[in-house]
């Protein structure tokens, strides 16, 4: 006979779970006691719930493990709900667990309860209420097949106090049973063949990779198709390290706010094959404008997915690592000099964004793509990317060298400012070896900010670069657009001074005011032992092109110089 | 188009208002749902109502196949199909409108299921058409109550 709490350890410990983010309380208690008899286990101690859930998230993209998080009930649940909502719209893999109040006082109101079951049904893959002890074996044992099979996706475990005390018999559970849960592995031979023709017949074909290369592990696979049969490939902010920016066929980010290059690649093609994405609106443009003149092969683990936004002449269903090896094992090998060649007049013609600052003028003023420029030359290989959210995740996503999957981290469907440091938070804990740098704003610096005290009693070596244009850029840039320039709620009159907050932090404090300073304090910055923190200040004025404002097609952009 | 869709759930707790809120929270309408145990006590059967396009319909029944709990989703609407409701229905009857009320009753092959004082209630089962027809007939005499269930639908023969 076991307590529930130790079933739960020893279940979680089955799942070769090495790693827990977790914040305690009342209703956990007996969850927190019994990890401390665990030699497998390590418990890191956040600062703030939905650090505990970005930290999973991290932990999760940068290992291709199963990232897991533990609150408690009420205010420690509904503290985990942005993480949670961020980590679903991602598809990353995460188990939450939630201590809940004993079985006799739920849905009497109690001290801090809370239906998070109930909360989290639609930015949950599954969730459970757990009714019996001798439940949590196969729960457990399902909510990790679940979270990290077919389409990725958090899985919530709500456990009651009294279930975490009872003791019950302890039969482990080695296989999961769910009838109505089967995800499709291989693709339909029949479709696979329309695809070849597709691919045969095709002139200009295009490659668009989306997060879903990455998490199947597929980009050796992604890179045999683009290089045998010479398809350019353009990629979502999810799908950022799919293929290294500077392959020869790589054309970068597409979508409202892509780089010029890879969304006219988009509206020029005439086969587009999109792999693992989901053709959100921010990648789209107008729909009705979207790749005017190809047809579109969509491959994608989730058949949900297929046919949702937009018209599919060939859909296909399942892993992008089989399937694309069942293409690639039919693929005869192609050259296409003269869609290559068209491709490089188009990278010719769209260069670099040429107006980098439009608003912003003056040579004293440092300009992004020039600090994105030096952080790129001095970048070691082994590199992990973080961002938050906003104009600064912009430039990141379109600029940064990626050269592997899973280097590139960043809220791409919920887009979450306070993301990215508790997310590198998890992403060093799952590499230690590498460098990981956190690209952010100052307006989102100082909702992720708590995570930096997790940061220095781990001794995590996080590499934050602060872009402080004093200002919410990327909201003040949609005034610009669709208000007309009246600006509310987007300028901090004061902020706090950065570098005394790094230094409270234990890292190390740096500044760069004038663009020649720049060089030298990003060497600095990135060849530092430990944490260090890097402002740049940077003008309030600027934006980010091109953009594709709402309602237009992706070759309507703005700002193109 | 109305579709009706057999949908086959494991027979748990929570199940109902999953498909509930995915249909709340995407949009789409129900018509009517009915819910019950069927022949296996492990498995549940919900026969959905719902209007929309072909897209609709396919989205629908992709994201309720997403759903864990959900084991299978038929779209019946076009097979050879019985459909059924029930409907309990208090009416107004005093004496005098009895027999017409009686004779109503027994046109439609319905019944009466409880005489009170002053009204009666009737039972009826029937497709959408049958219980609109009986709804229509018994409204002049004075509907006091009226209850009905969504369909449940069945596919004749072997399949
Ligand atoms: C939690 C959350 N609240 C609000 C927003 C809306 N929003 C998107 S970008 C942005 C501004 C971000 O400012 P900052 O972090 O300073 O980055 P910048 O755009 O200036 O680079 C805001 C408020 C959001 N994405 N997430």
């Amino acid at each position: 006979m076991l307590p529930g709490a130790e079933i739960l350890i020893d279940c979680l410990e089955k799942e070769d779970v090495e790693v827990i983010f977790s914040y305690p309380g009342g209703a956990a208690l007996d969850i927190f006691d019994a990890f401390l008899k665990s030699k497998q286990i390590k418990n890191i101690l956040v600062r703030h719930e939905q650090g505990a859930a970005h930290a999973a998230n991290g932990y999760a993209r940068a290992s291709g493990k199963v990232g897991v998080c533990v609150a408690t009930s009420g205010p420690g649940a509904t503290n985990l709900v942005t993480g949670i909502a961020t980590a679903y719209m991602d598809s990353v893999p995460i188990v939450i667990i939630t201590g809940q109040v004993s079985t006799s006082l739920v849905g009497t109101d109690a001290f801090q309860e809370v239906d998070i079951t109930g909360i989290t049904d639609p930015i949950t893959k599954h969730n459970y209420l757990v009714k019996e002890a001798c439940d949590l074996p196969r729960i457990v044992k399902e909510a990790f097949y679940i979270a990290k099979s077919g389409r990725p996706g958090p899985v919530l475990i709500d456990i009651p106090k009294d279930i975490l005390s009872r003791l019950v018999d302890y039969k482990e559970c080695t296989q999961v049973e769910l009838r109505g849960y089967k995800p499709k592995i291989t693709g339909h031979v029949g479709q696979i063949k329309q695809v070849m023709e597709l691919i045969k017949e095709a002139k200009k074909p295009l490659i668009c990779a989306g997060g879903g290369i990455i998490c199947a592990d597929a980009s050796a696979e992604l890179l045999e198709l683009a290089e045998n049969a010479q398809i350019p490939v353009v990629n979502t902010l999810m799908g950022v390290g799919s293929i290294p920016l500077e392959h020869p066929l790589a054309l970068g980010l597409l979508g409202t706010y892509g780089l010029a290059k890879a969304n006219i690649a988009v509206q020029t093609c005439d086969l587009l094959i999109s792999l693992g994405m989901r053709f959100d609106d921010r990648v789209t443009g107008s729909i009705e404008k979207f790749a005017p003149k190809a047809k579109i092969i969509h491959i994608d683990i989730d058949a949900a997915e297929i046919g949702k936004n937009v018209r599919v002449d060939v859909p296909l269903v399942g892993d992008l690592k089989i399937i694309l090896n069942q293409i690639n094992s039919r693929l005869q090998k192609k050259k296409n000099p003269q869609w290559l060649a068209e491709i490089e007049e188009i990278k010719e013609k769209y260069k670099i964004y040429v107006p980098a600052i439009l608003e912003a003028g003056g040579s004293d003023v440092i300009s992004t793509a020039e600090v994105m420029k030096r952080l790129n030359e001095s970048l070691p290989t082994d590199i992990i990317m973080t961002t938050d959210v906003g104009q600064h995740q912009i430039w990141a996503g379109q600029f940064f060298n990626a050269k592997s999957p899973r280097s590139f981290i960043s809220s791409g469907g919920l887009g979450t400012m306070g993301y990215g440091i508790p997310a590198a938070v998890g992403a060093q804990i799952a590499c230690p070896k590498h460098t990981v740098l956190v690209i952010t704003g100052d307006g989102s610096f100082q909702m992720g900010m708590p995570e930096l005290g997790t940061a220095l009693e781990q001794n995590l070596p996080l590499k934050i670069m602060i872009l402080n244009n004093q200002t919410l850029g990327m909201v003040k840039q949609l005034q610009d657009h669709y208000c007309e320039g009246r600006y509310s709620s987007v300028h901090f009159r004061k902020n706090p001074d950065f570098g005394h907050l790094a230094l409270a932090f234990g890292a190390l404090s740096l500044k760069v005011t004038k663009q020649e300073e720049l060089e030298e304090k990003i060497k600095q910055f990135i060849l530092h032992e430990g944490m260090a923190v890097l402002e740049i200040v940077t003008s309030s004025k600027e934006n980010t092109y091109p953009v594709v404002i709402s309602g237009s097609g992706l070759d309507e952009m703005v700002g193109l110089g | 188009m109305k579709h009706t869709l057999a949908v086959l759930v494991e027979n748990q707790p929570g199940v109902l208002s999953h498909v509930a809120g995915l249909f709340a929270r995407r949009g789409y309408n129900i018509e009517s749902l009915a819910v019950g145990e069927t022949e296996d006590s492990s498995i549940s059967r919900i026969t959905l109502v719902v209007e929309g396009d072909e897209k609709v319909i396919e989205q629908v029944s992709k994201q309720l196949n997403k759903q864990v709990e959900v084991i299978k989703v038929n779209d019946i609407t076009n097979d050879e199909i019985v459909v059924r409701q029930l409907l309990l229905l208090k009416v107004a009857a005093d004496l005098a409108a009895r027999q017409e009320i009686m004779q109503i009753v027994e046109i439609f092959r319905c019944r009466i299921v409880d005489i009170g004082k002053r009204s009666l209630i009737v039972e009826a089962t029937g497709d959408e058409e049958k219980i609109q027809a009986i709804i229509k007939s018994l409204r002049p005499f004075g509907i006091q109550e009226l209850v009905r269930t969504g369909n449940v639908a069945m596919v004749r023969g072997v399949k």
